[in-house]
């Protein structure tokens, strides 16, 4: 199966819980940040806004590999065609300076979006573990009409009887103890 | 969330009703997908094919023989394959400008469109790619346009805008690829989820197993947002780059300032026109007339009224220009234009271009389907015509008039033509039946949006009750 080698094994064994809408989500989110819970995730069908900061996740890195890298392609792309101009074989074309810097402008600007933007889409599939085929689905829904609160099993001092006694009072449609 | 009720005043007329589920979405977007095809589609669907066909037998015929049966002959040198290349450049425009420019200004009523925009940008790439390469003389040599170490040690001429437009076509292609994939991504999950057997199969490996966990979309949100940022300056460097191919040269009627952003206007003008023509039949044939709503439509007309008048000020200016330039070449050009052997070219090109938008001041044409059809349409053949009459007109009527010579396209420059239309319309087609026409998860969001306007005018509602 298609794998990503970076990706980290998903874990499996946790308690799930399921909300009809992205408000309740939130409030639970909060409610299992409060009470200092390991590893929380939540699964839902498009970004819903607050809830990384709800749950405490960092920023994405995304930006500066848009930035880095976008600035090494446009200083690869000019440095090629200052090397094969100018350098390897400068060719007199219509009496025009070896390094014409302004017509050297728009591959220097297209080589820096191309390896830019295939980076950044190299990045997010570094970053999200993609492609991971293998990945078991915690709920079929969690793609459709289900918010999902995850709390993964996190060693010998997990109480699973405390995280549902918490999650009970979060108006969750559904409350899921997965062992897989 | 079912006993939400519709709202009892509407400010801001919803993008989407309030009173669906987000199971409604995926269901009704994913219905196409998941059913047999129609009679039409497979009509519509035969008839691109029959024309990829016809494509084919022509371009083998002329890679036997040679470019000789196009209709190009001294001193046009440039016809229609060149006029198509542009054309169909000009398409993929408004795709990119929905899906990033659009997203960049948070304009949220881009959600239910920019799937099939972005795909129609790539499929008109895709198209436009085919005519530099089929207008070589020497198609199979066309891997020289790219710098590659070589035995002869030749590099290509960095300074010429024609391989400007390797670089510019090549990576457009490239990065729209990457952001309608990213785009894609979660959408290929929801229909995995939904299906069994080989559909699972086929679409979990397209989904690549996104699971749609908090931290994966925190990444997904800037990743698609920095594509977004660099589309946007992409997008018109393009056309920029294209509009170079033309004012770099010497010609008169090519040699000006004005080409790059006059191109872009026309581009987008092109674009938005093509995804009217595209969506009404869209919404029509797959049912989605309650995602892609007249609101919606509305706000593409209103965006071909505005550039439909930038490409009319910029005809303008350029007579102006060409006029009060002093320069009997440039003013003989134009003259010649609009008044020569070609001026039925340039007057389809300013009656369907900058008369026929017009109709679009009025609210109740602006959002009349069978009148924004036939405006769309009628768009595309004057925009089709204004690079005809850009490149042809200066060209066959140059400085030496013992050269000067009427263009007359063949049958094989206009199989060709039908040829491109058809390759466009199969992909897109196959792309209506097999993907997501409409971006399930933004469209939700928005979705959520309305349900909470709705909700709280609800709540208002009953205040005023009480206070009554």
């Amino acid at each position: 199966m298609l794998r990503n080698p970076f990706a980290k094994p998903a874990p499996t064994r946790g308690i799930l819980a399921l909300y009809e809408d992205p408000d309740r989500l939130l409030n639970a989110a909060a409610l299992a940040k409060e009470h200092g819970f390991e590893g929380v995730d939540a699964y839902t069908p498009y970004p819903v806004h607050g809830l990384s900061e709800a749950l405490g996740i960092r920023k994405s890195w995304i930006p500066y590999v848009t930035l880095v890298m976008g600035l090494t392609g446009a200083a690869l792309g000019l440095t090629f065609e200052i090397w094969t101009m100018a350098v390897d074989w400068p060719l007199n074309v219509g009496g025009k300076p070896f390094v014409s810097l302004p017509a050297f402008v728009p591959v220097m600007f297209e080589s820096g979006v191309l390896i830019g933007g295939t980076m950044t889409l190299a990045a997010l599939f570094l970053a999200c573990g993609l492609p991971d085929l293998k990945r078991p689905i915690l709920d079929r829904n969690l793609t459709n009409d289900r918010f999902g609160l995850y709390v993964p099993e996190y060693g010998p001092g997990w109480n699973e009887e405390r995280i549902l006694r918490v999650l009970r009072g979060t108006g969750a449609a559904e409350l899921k103890v997965l062992r897989g | 969330m079912s006993e939400l009720v519709a709202p009892a005043t509407v400010a801001p007329e919803p993008l989407i009703d309030p009173s669906k589920s987000f199971a409604d979405v995926n269901r009704e977007v994913t219905a196409p997908l998941e059913r047999k095809p129609g009679l039409l589609w497979k009509v519509a669907f035969g008839a691109a094919v029959s024309l990829v066909l016809l494509m084919a037998c022509v371009l083998t015929y002329q890679f036997r023989v040679g470019l000789g049966i196009l209709g190009i002959t001294h001193p046009v040198m440039w016809g229609v394959y060149i006029t198509n290349f542009v054309f169909w450049i000009g398409i993929g425009h408004a795709g990119t400008l929905i899906s990033a420019i659009l997203h960049l200004f948070r304009q949220r009523w881009r959600t239910a469109i920019n799937r099939s925009a972005e795909a129609m940008t790539i499929f008109a790439v895709m198209t436009a790619g085919l005519f530099p390469l089929i207008h070589l003389g020497r198609t199979w040599f066309a891997y020289w346009l790219f710098p590659y170490p070589n035995y002869r040690f030749l590099w290509v001429n960095f300074r010429s805008p024609l391989v400007w437009d390797v670089f510019a076509v090549s990576t457009y292609f490239t990065i729209s690829l990457c952001f309608w994939y990213t785009g894609l991504i979660p959408d290929f999950a929801s229909i995995r989820d939904r299906s069994t057997g080989w559909r699972r199969a086929i679409y979990g490996a397209l989904s690549l197993g996104w699971r749609g966990s908090e931290r994966h979309w925190q990444h997904y949100e800037r990743a698609y947002m920095m594509l977004a940022g660099l589309s946007t300056p992409l997008v018109l460097s393009v056309h920029s780059v294209v509009s170079f191919d033309f004012a770099t040269a010497i010609l008169p009627g090519w040699h000006t300032t004005i080409f790059p952003p006059y191109f872009v206007a026309g581009a987008i003008f092109s674009g938005f026109a093509m995804v009217v023509t595209l969506l009404v039949i869209l919404r029509k044939v797959f049912q989605m007339e309650e995602y892609i709503t007249l609101q919606h439509l509305e706000n593409m007309n209103k965006i071909i009224l505005l550039t439909g008048m930038m490409v009319g000020y910029a005809y303008a200016t350029e007579f102006f220009t060409a006029l009060y330039s002093g320069n009997q070449f440039e003013r003989f050009t134009f003259m010649n234009r609009a008044g020569g052997p070609f001026f039925w070219a340039y007057w389809t090109m300013v009656t369907c271009n900058v008369v026929v938008p017009q109709i679009f001041w009025f609210r109740r044409f602006r959002r009349s389907l069978p009148v924004m059809f036939v405006v769309s349409l009628l768009v595309n053949v004057g925009m089709w015509f204004e690079r005809f009459t850009i490149i042809v007109t200066s060209l066959h009527r140059d400085f030496l008039p013992s050269a000067w010579s009427y263009y007359k396209p063949t049958i094989f420059d206009w199989s060709v033509t039908a040829g491109s239309f058809g390759w466009f319309f199969m992909w897109f087609l196959l792309f209506c039946r097999f993907f997501p026409a409409i971006s399930m998860a933004e469209v939700k969001s928005v979705l959520w949006s309305a349900k909470k306007a709705a909700g709280k005018d609800r709540v208002r509602a009953k205040e005023t009750v009480h206070a009554s």
